[in-house]
């Protein structure tokens, strides 16, 4: 470990601030048992991808200005969330290409911003992970993490420290889950039929819970499941690295 | 052909209860998207190939002018014509007219998207002219009167036992009870029907995959070598060909056939590979006595050098079709016009207008699949959110849809409201839902929770937890 340690900002984005803030939690554990000093910048709600994929490219901006004044003088931005990490990296650089004193910033936070998992796994080298899962678990390749970010490995390779835990494959890990933001409550018939096929294939792999590194992803299948009132457990892939996992899963009640 | 994007929501709902379809839609699956991963894998230099086509396509696009006519050039030394046609009605006006200076009673055709494009079959028809599909899928397609579903398997949609029942409605030439289980019996019918219509023929029209600057020849790949014989056994061959599919040479040309099978079907090449070079000369042993050339513009000029230059790389493979999660739960018809999938969400609207087929862009995930899997590297997902621009700035999106995001962003950009209007909501949604963990309805969510259950937030922000935290409360 550094004798410094890493200044870290965590964006938690909006998903897991209103829906789901065990996994903040769960990344700011595993962020300061990697030895880091983890700050959550106090002006961020969202990343702008509602807008900027609906092609309101005025709001994403004004919003992704916002972003950027929040995040300026931080060492390392954190995402728990492969696609509102794409967002910072690859596309805010695009949003700006007319304003090169704006462009220079963003892609300055660009350079800055990193996906939760492959910051765990790249640049901290897997340390401090100390977790225990009972399980067998598949792991969903979220599309924006994968082909964006080329996040495939790092989850698998951190997942394989946890005591306990049995990775399965699903033969379709890397095929879309049907999410799609705005795309599966604009198309829920495709959507359904998408998101079916995802769950399918999950049960096929005989694990009892599903990760994932994109709670949008994650709320999708884990509704599909209850709706097929499935066992499966759905979680984000950051609860159980960081041994977070007493709380109910995703669509789980405290009721049982 | 009818344009029916406009219902495309209608269309797809269709398509998902539609079981027949879906069974089709499977096989299609597991046969190209598995076979074009082995074809790859076994080409350690598919990646660089993929380069150096996407680079060829991008340097005739930026010099289209020079070899188009070019091949022009080389196309009349060779003795044949070619007709430059600005939109679909010039196009059928000069194949017509050919037609006719030919005493065209029928026509063979081999596959061609620009055809379907320009509704070709159904001109020659209205003008007493019978046109023949000669690629298998395409001729039953044409039984049952309806468009193609896929850029390369236009009756990829359709089950043997629907072929067979179009087969036994159409061909009252044989037995009735004759047996059509089999696919080879089907192949073999259908090659018995369409033997003498190929010598029948007055005139053969192609398409082409792509035409070569240098030589003046046209390139056609099929599996079932139809494309051979509709083009040299009647006297008159017409290619139909896209302004953006020219190549400076044959090099070039063998560059884009190297990822072209791989890409569409798997195979490292199709069956048959032509390079057809004007008219029969002197000495040949067979070949057309004309040969004309009709090059189609319809829009494709106006993208260039703007934000949908990219489509016009495009060599019409289909993996984005066969790779993209909606183009396999739906199929191709749901899109409502030549071409459907990743390549026709973004072509379509630059072709029919935004407003027709304005879902076409919206109706995908951005999964990035098809950008993935393109030889061409086209930058598909880029250019669909593009058109989504256009449409917002067009006021095009629905009401619901705008008023929602603006509302979510005036919150967005007021961080201090945004923590209490989203505590408060997300306070009362965690408590409601906390003993069961979801909501299988509410108010204002039914797109959601129409397929799905609402998992329930766990009832307090991070924000406000990390406050608390940060204050020393637990």
């Amino acid at each position: 470990m550094t004798a410094k340690a890493l200044d870290v900002g965590l964006f938690v984005t909006c998903l897991v601030d209103l829906m789901r803030p065990v996994v903040g939690f769960a990344a700011v554990k595993l962020l300061e048992d990697a030895g880091c000093a983890v700050s959550v910048p106090p002006g961020q709600t969202c990343c702008g991808q509602p807008a900027y994929n609906s092609g309101d490219r005025g709001s994403a901006r004004r919003i992704a200005r916002q972003v950027i004044a929040a995040c300026e003088g931080i060492e390392h931005v954190v995402v728990p969330s492969g696609s509102c990490a794409g967002m910072i990296k690859v596309h805010y650089p695009e949003l700006f290409a007319d304003e090169p004193e704006t462009a220079a910033r963003a892609e300055a936070l660009a350079r800055r911003t990193h996906e939760l998992v492959s910051f765990l796994a790249g640049a901290l080298e897997g340390a401090g992970i100390d977790a225990e899962y009972r399980g067998a678990v598949t792991y969903h390749d979220a599309c924006s993490g994968l082909r964006e970010l080329a996040i495939k490995e790092q989850p698998r390779a951190l997942l394989r420290r946890v005591r306990g835990l049995e990775l399965k494959e699903s033969r379709e890990a890397e095929t879309c889950c049907g999410f799609g933001g705005t795309f599966c409550v604009k198309y829920p018939d495709i959507s359904e039929s998408i998101v079916d096929l995802k769950v399918d294939d999950a049960i096929a792999s005989g694990a009892d819970t599903l990760l994932s590194g994109d709670l949008g992803c994650l709320l999708n299948i884990a509704g599909r499941l209850k709706r097929r009132a499935s066992p499966m457990r759905v979680r984000h892939v950051a609860e159980v690295l960081a041994g977070m996992t007493d709380g109910p899963a995703i669509a789980e009640g405290r009721g049982g | 052909m009818q344009i029916t994007t406009p219902s495309f929501k209608d269309n797809a709902r269709r398509a998902l209860g539609d079981s027949d379809l879906r069974r089709a839609l499977d096989n299609m699956k597991t046969g190209f998207v598995g076979k074009r991963l082995l074809a790859v894998e076994r080409l350690p230099e598919f990646d660089a190939l993929r380069d150096d086509a996407r680079d060829i396509k991008e340097h005739v696009l930026e010099n289209l002018d020079a070899y188009l006519e070019r091949f022009e050039a080389r196309v009349k030394e060779q003795g044949g014509q070619v007709h430059w046609c600005r939109d679909a009605d010039e196009a059928r006006r000069v194949m017509l007219e050919i037609c006719r200076d030919a005493g065209a009673r029928t026509v063979t055709k081999s596959k061609s998207m620009i055809g379907e494009e320009i509704a070709i079959n159904e001109h020659l028809e209205a003008n007493g002219i019978e046109p023949v599909e000669t690629d298998l899928g395409e001729y039953i397609i044409q039984l049952r009167r309806e468009p193609p579903s896929h850029i390369i398997a236009p009756a990829i949609h359709l089950s043997k036992e629907q072929v067979a029942d179009a087969f036994r409605q159409k061909h009252g030439q044989f037995p009735g009870d004759r047996p059509l289980d089999e696919p080879r019996a089907l192949v073999d019918e259908a090659r018995a029907v369409l033997r003498q219509r190929y010598f029948d023929a007055d005139v053969g029209i192609t398409g082409a995959n792509m035409l070569v600057a240098e030589t003046g020849s046209v390139v056609i790949v099929t599996n079932e070598g139809n494309a051979d014989l509709t083009m040299t056994l009647p006297p008159v061959h017409i290619v139909l060909a896209s302004i953006e599919k020219v190549v400076p040479t044959l090099e070039d040309a063998a560059t884009i056939l190297r990822v072209l099978a791989r890409s569409a079907t798997g195979q490292e090449m199709s069956v048959y590979t032509t390079f057809c070079t004007g008219p029969r000369r002197s000495g040949d042993a067979d070949g057309p006595e004309a040969f004309h050339v009709v090059l189609l513009d319809n829009g494709r000029s106006a993208l260039l050098g703007g934000e949908f230059h990219d489509i016009l790389r495009c060599i019409r493979c289909g993996a984005c079709l066969n790779h993209c999660p909606v183009y396999s739960a739906i199929g191709g018809h749901a899109y409502g016009w030549v071409y459907p999938g990743p390549m026709g969400a973004v072509l379509t609207p630059g072709l029919i207008g935004l407003e027709q087929a304005a879902d076409l862009p919206n109706a995908t995930t951005f999964c990035g699949k098809c950008e993935e899997v393109c030889p061409m590297r086209i930058p598909l997902p880029k250019m669909m959110r593009y058109w989504r621009d256009r449409e917002f700035e067009a006021r095009l999106t629905p009401t619901l849809s705008r008023l929602g995001l603006a509302a979510w962003t005036f919150l967005a950009l007021r961080p201090a409201l945004y923590r209490v209007a989203t505590g408060l909501v997300i306070g009362i949604l965690g408590a409601l839902g906390r003993n069961r963990g979801r909501f299988r309805r509410l108010p204002l969510a039914g797109g959601w929770t129409a397929a799905r259950d609402l998992p329930a937030p766990q009832g307090r922000t991070f924000m406000r937890l990390w406050a608390q935290r940060r204050r020393g409360r637990p």
